[in-house]
C-alpha cells in the first residue's frame, strides 16, 4: 500500500516527528510504500542540518536522512513555511541573497501542491502534529 | 471500510477523544497515541466515558507510548487491545482512511 506522511511540528518539541519516523520506518518494515513525506509548519524544522542534538540523543534529522537514502523516500519541505522560518536550500539562498543553505541530505524545498499529489495518489495519509 | 481516528491529547488536558468518539461512526477504530494514552488506563475519571465508546468503536493504544510514560500493558482497561508501530500501520491499511484529532 502507498503512504504519505505529513508532519506539522519540529524536533524535539513535540513527539510528532519521532511518531511519523517510528511509523514510517513499521510501514517500510511491512512492506509498504511510502510516496512522500511532507513537512510543514514547524515541522518544516525537521530538515535543518545544523543542528547539534547531545550525542546520547537520537539525531531526528539524520535519522530521516538516512531512512530516506535507504529507502529511496522522497522527503518535502514547505517552501513557504521554510522560508519564513529560515530553511534554505542552495538555489533559495541564492535566490534571497543569503550567504548558506542549512537543508539536510534527502530533503527537498517544493510547495504545497506536492502534498496535495500525495493526498491523491496515496492510499493513506497519515497526519503527525500536536 | 471504516475510519480509523487517532487521538494523541490526554483527556485531561484537551477534548479530542471526546470530540472523536461523539463524531466517529459506528464501527469507527480509535487509536490512543501519544499522551492520549493516559485515556486508556483503568481507574481514571475518564474510564466511564472510554468504556461506553467501545459499544460503537474498537479502541486502540500504542504500546511504546504506554511504556514512555511508565504504565504498562495490565493497566489497559479491558477490552482495549494494545498495539505497537507495526499494529498501527496495520490498522491504517485495514480503515478506509485515517483521521488524526490534533
Amino acid at each position: 500500500m502507498k503512504f504519505g506522511i505529513l508532519i506539522n511540528e519540529g524536533p524535539y518539541q513535540h513527539q510528532a516527528s519521532d511518531s511519523a519516523y517510528l511509523f514510517t520506518k513499521a510501514a517500510i518494515e511491512k512492506g509498504h510504500e511510502i510516496f512522500r513525506v511532507f513537512f510543514y509548519n514547524d515541522g518544516v524544522n525537521n530538515g535543518t542540518r545544523l543542528a547539534v542534538p547531545p550525542q546520547d540523543d537520537r539525531n531526528i534529522t539524520v535519522r530521516w536522512s538516512e531512512l530516506a537514502q535507504q529507502h529511496n523516500i522522497d522527503m518535502v519541505i514547505c517552501i513557504a513555511a521554510a522560508q519564513r522560518r529560515g530553511l534554505l536550500d542552495e538555489g533559495e539562498a541564492k535566490r534571497q541573497g543569503k550567504d548558506a543553505n542549512n537543508i539536510a541530505p534527502g530533503f527537498r524545498i517544493s510547495g504545497l501542491g506536492q502534498l496535495i499529489e500525495a493526498g491523491i495518489q496515496c492510499d493513506r495519509l497519515v497526519v503527525f502534529g500536536d | 471500510m471504516s475510519m480509523l481516528h487517532t487521538v494523541n491529547k490526554s483527556p485531561f488536558e484537551r477534548n479530542a477523544l471526546d470530540s472523536c468518539i461523539k463524531h466517529a461512526l459506528p464501527g469507527s477504530a480509535i487509536l490512543l497515541i501519544e499522551d492520549g494514552v493516559y485515556a486508556a488506563i483503568k481507574g481514571t475519571a475518564h474510564e466511564g466515558m472510554v468504556r461506553d465508546s467501545m459499544a460503537n468503536h474498537s479502541l486502540y493504544v500504542l504500546g511504546p507510548d504506554l511504556l514512555a510514560r511508565g504504565m504498562s500493558p495490565e493497566q489497559v482497561i479491558d477490552g482495549i487491545s494494545v498495539v505497537d508501530y507495526g499494529g498501527f500501520v496495520d490498522l491504517a491499511v485495514n480503515h478506509d482512511k485515517v483521521q488524526s484529532w490534533l
